[in-house]
């Protein structure tokens, strides 16, 4: 097995509000390999980018962790020291987010806001900050960049502002990326722009990506492994091609059926019963997806086990689909 | 500008507005303070001339200058009179001279931004003109041009204040008229045949009130402090009538000298009045739009 | 930014024009004989009539005004009656003193709020929120006379750290040589380090007084425009890449709070201009707000008159002057133009 990057092991995440807790997250593991590409898929709502948000530490004050270590490099970033988390954060491990618009400081230049992240994270002396920068904008691809370092935000494309965003990420030269929902709101050639571009430089980088969506598709096509996640739950995981192929959690093969294909008509677009559980619930079921599920049998009741199908194929449920080998199941309790 | 959302003409529901005030009231004790407040104000308005223990203009000079005591709770001023009987008694001068101006200012304000929001056109222009011009004033400074161009009385106090916050009565009456204008009801009542004076009276008007009343109690305060600063340099108000403003100035030389009564209750008299009203204010614009809450 | 700037002035000249209009108005609305009210109280039916000759007020209202723009254009805002001195010289002369005190008011008045704001911000629900929070509601309550004169009870009858409350200077010494009219600026010009000693002694009640008064508005803007900056997204894009506390607060999230606080100073301004007067009464401070009492008081009305056009002209220009500032900061008003 490839060394792990990033390991997130049973992370059970709650937000207090005013009108309850919010059991956002609950028993969440992945795990991500040095230079892999990792999709982590769902419908809104489903906890993706609170997962994200815990393994950056930004989550909001109102959230707290009750269980679960996220081990990066062998730190269990939950437990480690501020100081020690000030030289992952940026640095080690980047983030980029979707509206790359409004994720940007409007009233800075972007070659400073880049400046920013190298004088930070101590990349170059600072006389040599802006020609660096420079050469930032270039390497994603921005033309005439030493005169767009001047410019705001505001004067670029959507798709401009994500290159710098990606160029403020990769300024300290991280060796993980979470990239959340990062071509929402691009048109659709711009869109693949940007994701050639992110999966340029991560192969020149050896650099690892977890990369959010709602998009089955989108991962299907940009990934190596697929993590999905319902309602704070992860309930499958598994290598892109075999779970797309043979999807063994109900709610994946609902999803895949869900998703647009050129080739389908609309009327063929399935739609996924039901809703997500209020997750406010203090009477939650033990499976998350149980009270949408068409496959539901009396022993979804029971606490979820956790099913190894082969090496890498992570399945949490008690009637999966059937494989296209009945051979080597092994069902063992969670 | 307001962001509220526009909603469809109140219907007006008394059982429903009681039960909302009280509820506002008991989730937020400092609000409850202040309508106690509030009461308490009113109330000494109303009976406080009655009910005091000493007249409040007839001077002893033998009692001058007395610390607080048993006798005199606030003291006694220079010319012996009693101080608490004055602040008391002087609750009703400032209390009349603030209601007054605000709900001058109300139909003044109210009326011109609603005939500004809803015709729009030259209306708008001029009622737009005068709010800039009274607006490139510090408000104060007018206000003193304003009593010493129309006469140092207290009825010109009152409408130099009045003067100087139709601006923002203005405004508010006009994002509110002007927004209801381009909803759809104003469309569909027009359609249906009404006439625009209906339109102003049953549609407009009932929405655009709840928002002023929140104002008009927030100016209750700024009303009482701009009245008491003209009296305070001498505008308006003459001696020996009590009144908190002039007060504070007849007993400002004193508080050099050690003599801290004259001045203190009058002064402190005044901040409770007008903290009272600005948190009655903020109440309310609580209870009529959680959103704008800061 | 040039363009932006003389757009901005071009606004300015319905306002100045508005104010002049009004300002005429203001002493052609007299009830009464305005002829009397200038000759003032003392004058016989003689001197009326050659005042209301010699200022026009017999000729049509028209050719009054025209003759009164005229007038202002030559910088002659009248004669005051009871010093017998121009006006204008008068305000020129006082107009340092108003504004020395003013701008330090102004001074103290940020460098409290504006940190008590950020912190207020940036612990949500502390002891210094609750505090910030205070301190606005009682802020906006407390009359600006009765600040200075519980701080005038305190500081200089109680405990005797401050001076007597009378005036810019002490009788001791002697006004350092003009050259701006602050007294703390031409005292160090000067080499006066006692003079500039004698003259912040005097300074710190009036010029706190005005701060606490205007620190109300300004925290409270700040603090509500910080929360809404900390929570935006680029702060979390920030936070996200591992910048510095202090280069997310201040550098990043600081400096777009700072927007609509100095659109607040617009108002803050208006106040400020007002307090400026009363609190010259309190302190004996020798400045166009008490020039302009003593004359009201006196029913001498030319200096009256020319102390609120001075005002309004002063408050424009300072808009004017933040507008340009926000356009500075904001390069989204300079370029989107």
């Amino acid at each position: 097995m490839t060394s792990s990057v990033l390991s997130v092991e049973g992370l059970s995440v709650e937000f207090r509000t005013r009108s309850g807790i919010v059991h956002a997250l609950e028993n969440v593991s992945f795990t991500v390999s040095k230079g892999e590409t990792v999709a982590l898929v769902g419908e809104s709502g489903s906890g993706k980018s609170v997962t994200a948000y815990a393994v950056m530490g930004i989550l909001d004050p109102v959230a707290r962790v009750t269980v679960g270590r996220i081990v990066f490099d062998g730190v269990d970033l939950l437990a480690a020291k501020r100081s020690d988390l000030a030289a992952i954060r940026g640095r080690a491990i980047a983030m980029i987010f979707q509206n790359p618009r409004t994720a940007l400081n409007p009233i800075r230049p972007v070659g400073k806001q880049i400046g920013d992240m190298l004088i930070r994270h101590g990349k170059a002396p600072r006389r040599n900050v802006p020609e660096q920068a420079v050469e930032m904008l270039r390497a994603v691809g921005i033309t005439d960049p030493a005169r767009r370092a001047q410019a705001y935000p505001f004067e670029m494309s959507g798709g401009m502002c994500q290159r710098v965003m990606i160029a403020i990420a990769l300024a300290a030269k991280p060796s993980l990326l979470i990239a959340d929902e990062p071509t929402t709101g691009l048109d659709v050639t711009t869109q693949a722009v940007i994701m050639d571009l992110i999966k340029d430089l991560a192969g020149k980088m050896g650099m690892a990506t977890i990369f959010i969506t709602h998009d089955l598709a989108l991962a299907g096509q940009r990934s190596d492994r697929v993590v999905v996640m319902h309602a704070g739950h992860v309930v499958e995981t598994a290598p892109t091609a075999k779970l797309l192929a043979h999807p063994r959690h109900p709610y994946t093969a609902e999803l895949i059926a869900a998703t647009p294909d050129s080739a389908q008509n609309l009327e063929e677009l399935a739609a996924i019963a039901g809703s997500l559980p209020d997750l406010r619930r203090t009477d939650l079921p033990p499976c998350r997806y149980s009270e949408r599920c068409s496959r539901k049998i009396a022993a979804c009741d029971q606490p979820l086990p956790q099913a190894f199908l082969g090496a890498s194929h992570l399945v949490t449920c008690w009637n999966p689909l059937p494989s296209e080998n009945a051979s080597g199941t092994r069902v063992s309790a969670a | 500008m307001t962001d509220l959302a526009v909603t469809s003409p109140h219907e007006w529901n008394p059982g429903a507005l009681y039960r909302q005030v009280r509820y506002v009231l008991g989730e937020n004790p400092i609000t409850l303070i202040a309508f106690i407040l509030f009461v308490l104000i009113v109330l000494a308005a109303v009976f406080g001339p009655h009910l005091v223990p000493y007249d409040p203009l007839a001077s002893n000079t033998a009692e001058a200058l007395r610390p607080p005591s048993a006798h005199h709770w606030f003291g006694t001023d220079q010319l012996g009179r009693d101080i608490f009987s004055r602040v008391v008694v002087a609750t009703r001068l400032d209390f009349l001279i603030a209601i007054t101006s605000v709900a001058l200012v109300f139909l003044m304000g109210g009326l011109a931004g609603v005939a500004a929001g809803f015709f729009g056109g030259w209306t708008d222009r001029i009622v737009g003109r005068i709010a800039d011009t009274i607006m490139a004033f510090p408000l104060f400074v007018l206000a003193m041009g304003i009593v010493a161009a129309l006469g140092n009385t207290v009825q010109n106090i009152v409408i130099a204040t009045a003067i100087v916050n139709f601006p923002l009565y203005a405004r508010i009456a006009r994002a509110e008229a002007s927004v209801r204008r381009e909803a759809g009801f104003v469309e569909a009542a027009r359609l249906s045949g009404n006439s625009d004076w209906r339109i102003l009276t049953f549609q407009i008007l009932p929405n655009v009130l709840p928002i002023l009343v929140v104002q008009m109690s927030l100016t209750m305060g700024y009303a009482i402090l701009n009245a008491a600063g003209l009296s305070f340099i001498g505008l308006g108000v003459r001696p020996p009538t009590p009144e908190w403003g002039i007060m504070v100035a007849e007993g400002a030389q004193f508080m050099v000298s050690g003599e801290w009564w004259n001045a203190t209750f009058p002064g402190a008299a005044l901040m409770l009045a007008v903290f009272c009203f600005n948190l009655l204010g903020d109440g309310l614009r609580d209870m009529i739009d959680p959103r704008r809450r800061t | 930014m040039l363009t932006m700037t003389i757009k901005r002035l071009a606004t300015a000249i319905p306002s100045l024009l508005g104010v002049v209009i009004v300002t005429f108005l203001l002493t052609r609305a007299l009830p009464g004989d305005p002829a009397a009210y200038f000759a003032g109280p003392a004058a016989t039916p003689q001197a009326i009539q050659e005042i209301r000759a010699k200022l026009g007020l017999d000729k049509p209202l028209i050719e009054q005004f025209a003759r009164y723009v005229v007038d202002l254009a030559h910088g002659n805002l009248g004669t005051s009656l009871t010093t017998g001195q121009p006006v204008a010289t008068e305000l020129r002369n006082r107009l340092p003193a108003s504004a020395e005190l003013t701008l330090l008011g102004l001074m103290v008045s940020i460098l409290i709020a504006v940190p008590l704001g950020i912190l207020a911000a940036t612990k949500p629900n502390s002891i210094i929120d609750h505090a910030c929070r205070l301190i606005s509601t009682l802020g906006v309550s407390l009359p600006v006379f009765f600040t200075g004169l519980i701080l005038i009870y305190v500081f200089y009858y109680l405990t005797g750290w401050a001076p007597a409350p009378l005036g810019r200077l002490d009788v001791f010494y002697t006004d350092p040589p003009h050259v701006t009219g602050f007294f703390l600026i031409d005292s160090l010009i000067a080499g006066q380090p006692d003079t500039f000693m004698a003259a912040l002694k005097q300074l710190i009640l009036p010029a706190l007084t005005l701060g606490i008064f205007s620190l109300a508005p300004i925290a409270r803007m700040t603090r509500a425009s910080m929360l809404a900056v900390l929570s935006s997204d680029f702060i979390r894009t920030a936070r996200a890449s591992g910048l510095s506390p202090y280069t997310v607060i201040i550098t990043y999230a600081f400096r777009n709070a700072m927007l609509p606080v100095i659109t607040t100073l617009g108002m803050v301004f208006s106040f400020l201009l007002g307090a400026n007067v009363l609190v010259e009464k309190v302190f004996a401070w020798p400045g166009i707000g008490s020039y302009a009492v003593e004359a009201l008081l006196a029913s001498d009305f030319a200096p009256v008159q020319g102390f609120v056009l001075t005002m309004a002209v002063l408050y424009i220009m300072l808009n004017l002057f933040i507008d340009v500032l926000f356009g500075l900061i904001d390069p989204r008003v300079r370029l989107e133009a």
